[in-house]
């Protein structure tokens, strides 16, 4: 660093970008949210030639490249693939630690969802429990209508 | 399948120190820093360069249209300038067929970010689909949560084993003058280091850098010309991976063993751990470099763990892995895998001072782009 800017103090420009956005969330989305929002189902997209059903829902299947119409009604519950305990606070999360991710697999989908897990002790999460989606009281059309994924009692 | 039609050398390299905040230097100022240096170690200047490919990221940057603010850093006026929005090793690929096609003689290839400059968890939690996944608020240290667990419970992987990587790797930086982070620490000072996403510690993650690299690219001709040590591309490959993390089994890395197969066929390599004499692979997380060893080949699957127990890729060992120190002792985002690249082709110059691996004829460098090691680029370079 030369002379100058030792005897300095550097300067920072401090601000931010802040743009809203309208995102629309397509057909496909609409549907699915739709279903969270009104009937509490989850739904699924399926691709008969590759036999997956995708979750979330897609529009085309990524292995071959079908267009996706067939909608599949999944279960409610389904199998924890996967999980991390939170144990840091970010800006970008909605809740404080300490909380829990999940991968599921819902019965009768092929994809894993990620969600959160709750009403379930942090100390023993394990892969392969089984667990079933709880919802919000209130919905919107939103992924957080599902309030997380708790271990079957 | 990408075949090499004929013979591009890396022709020079330059880096920045990697370090926690550079309050000196704005983003463009260490590309110009960079710049120069790779200009200098191949003794041209700065008309030599026929097109520039930079690696920058709009949101890394803060600025959209990045590769235009490092437009004068590296020499792009008048000239064709282009941008790849992702890791070096992928920046350095679309530099390479820029010369494939024969349009040009050189390309210089550039990457930087500063992480210090914003909040690493809000840029990478923009990764993820607005829809399903970024309102969980889910980043790269809690999805590479979801894979560290996932691999560990498929295959047995110890948070030892893991932390034995980034014993190796701190350690292995104090030999690298350029690293942020070199240290002396043990397996238990890891094991107790804080607890951020379960497995991943403090200790087993990268930590935030600002840094730039460049190097220079050419064509056979024009890299006799001007370099006595030209470091041949061999071998490249490249390949994604589903977008959406439940698409795929995170413990398994297809996209880099498809990747690696084609670098290797390319260069014709059938034995990696024989024939590779040194490797700098992307280890954002402790847990990666075991995992991306096995998508290298260079172990069985699930073997990673006892991979690194056996010493092998220490310095000294038969497949010293990440002597500059990696990811996990200096980590700036987009330049980090052209920094391996860099790395990889000292190491077969001979150039590596006290971080040299005796006897280096050929070096693999890799890369990863998107979450989960979603893509990877793999390299292999020699003399």
């Amino acid at each position: 660093m030369n002379r100058w800017l030792e005897s300095v103090e550097p300067l920072v420009y401090e601000s931010r970008i802040k743009v809203p956005y309208t995102w629309s969330v397509g057909e496909t989305g609409s549907r699915f949210l739709i279903e969270l929002r009104d009937r509490k189902k989850i739904f699924g997209t399926r691709c008969s030639k590759c036999d997956i059903v995708y979750l979330p829902p897609r529009k085309n299947c990524s292995r071959c490249f079908s267009n996706l119409g067939e909608w599949v009604e999944l279960g409610l519950r389904g199998t924890l693939i996967t999980f991390t305990v939170v144990h840091y606070e970010s800006p970008a999360m909605p809740i404080k630690p300490p909380f829990a991710y999940g991968i599921i697999l819902l019965d009768g989908a092929s994809t894993g969802l990620v969600h959160f897990l709750g009403e379930v002790n942090i100390e023993k999460i394990k892969p392969a429990m089984r667990v079933e989606a709880i919802f919000k009281d209130e919905r919107i059309g939103d992924i957080l209508d599902i309030r997380y994924f708790r271990p079957l009692q | 399948m990408v075949r090499i039609m004929e013979k591009i050398a890396i022709v020079g390299i330059g880096m920045t120190k990697q370090e926690r905040r550079k309050e000196a230097e704005t983003f463009s100022d260490m590309v110009f820093e960079a710049v120069t240096r790779a200009l200098e170690d191949a003794g041209m200047t700065i008309k030599d360069i026929d097109n520039i490919v930079t690696g920058c990221n709009d949101f890394w940057d803060g600025r959209t249209i990045s590769s235009m603010a490092v437009g004068d850093a590296s020499g792009a006026c008048d000239k064709n300038i282009s941008c790849v929005e992702g890791d070096g090793t992928f920046v350095a690929f679309y530099g390479m067929t820029r010369i494939l096609s024969k349009s040009y003689r050189t390309t210089l290839v550039t990457a930087h970010s500063k992480g210090s400059e914003s909040v690493s968890s809000l840029i990478t939690n923009a990764m993820f689909d607005p829809i399903y996944t970024r309102p969980l608020g889910l980043d790269a240290i809690t999805s590479s949560a979801l894979q560290a667990r996932r691999y560990m419970d498929k295959y047995g992987i110890t948070e030892e084993q893991c932390a034995m990587v980034s014993v190796k790797n701190h350690g292995n930086a104090k030999n690298n003058p350029y690293s942020q982070l070199p240290m002396d620490i043990s397996v238990d000072d890891v094991m107790h280091s804080r607890m951020l996403a379960d497995p991943i510690k403090l200790l087993d993650t990268s930590p935030i850098t600002d840094g730039a690299c460049a190097i220079i690219l050419a064509k056979e001709e024009t890299a006799e010309c001007f370099s006595n040590h030209p470091i041949w591309i061999k071998g490249v490959g490249f390949c994604a991976d589903a977008y959406h993390l439940g698409d795929r089994d995170l413990a398994e890395c297809k996209s880099l063993e498809r990747a690696a197969q084609t670098a290797y066929r390319m260069a014709g390599i059938e034995n990696p751990l024989k024939e590779i004499d040194v490797a700098e692979v992307y280890d954002a997380f402790s847990y990666q470099e075991l995992m991306w060893a096995e998508g290298l080949s260079f172990c069985e699957k699930g073997g990673g763990g006892r991979l690194t127990e056996s010493g092998k890729t220490k310095m000294g060992g038969s497949m010293p892995i990440n002597p500059s120190g990696g990811c996990l002792s200096a980590h700036a985002v987009i330049a980090a895998g052209l920094i391996r690249m860099a790395e990889a082709a000292l190491q077969v110059r001979g150039e590596a001072g006290d971080r040299q691996v005796e006897g280096v004829k050929t070096a693999l460098a890799h890369g990863v782009n998107g979450p989960c090691g979603q893509s990877h680029c793999v390299w292999i370079l020699e003399k």
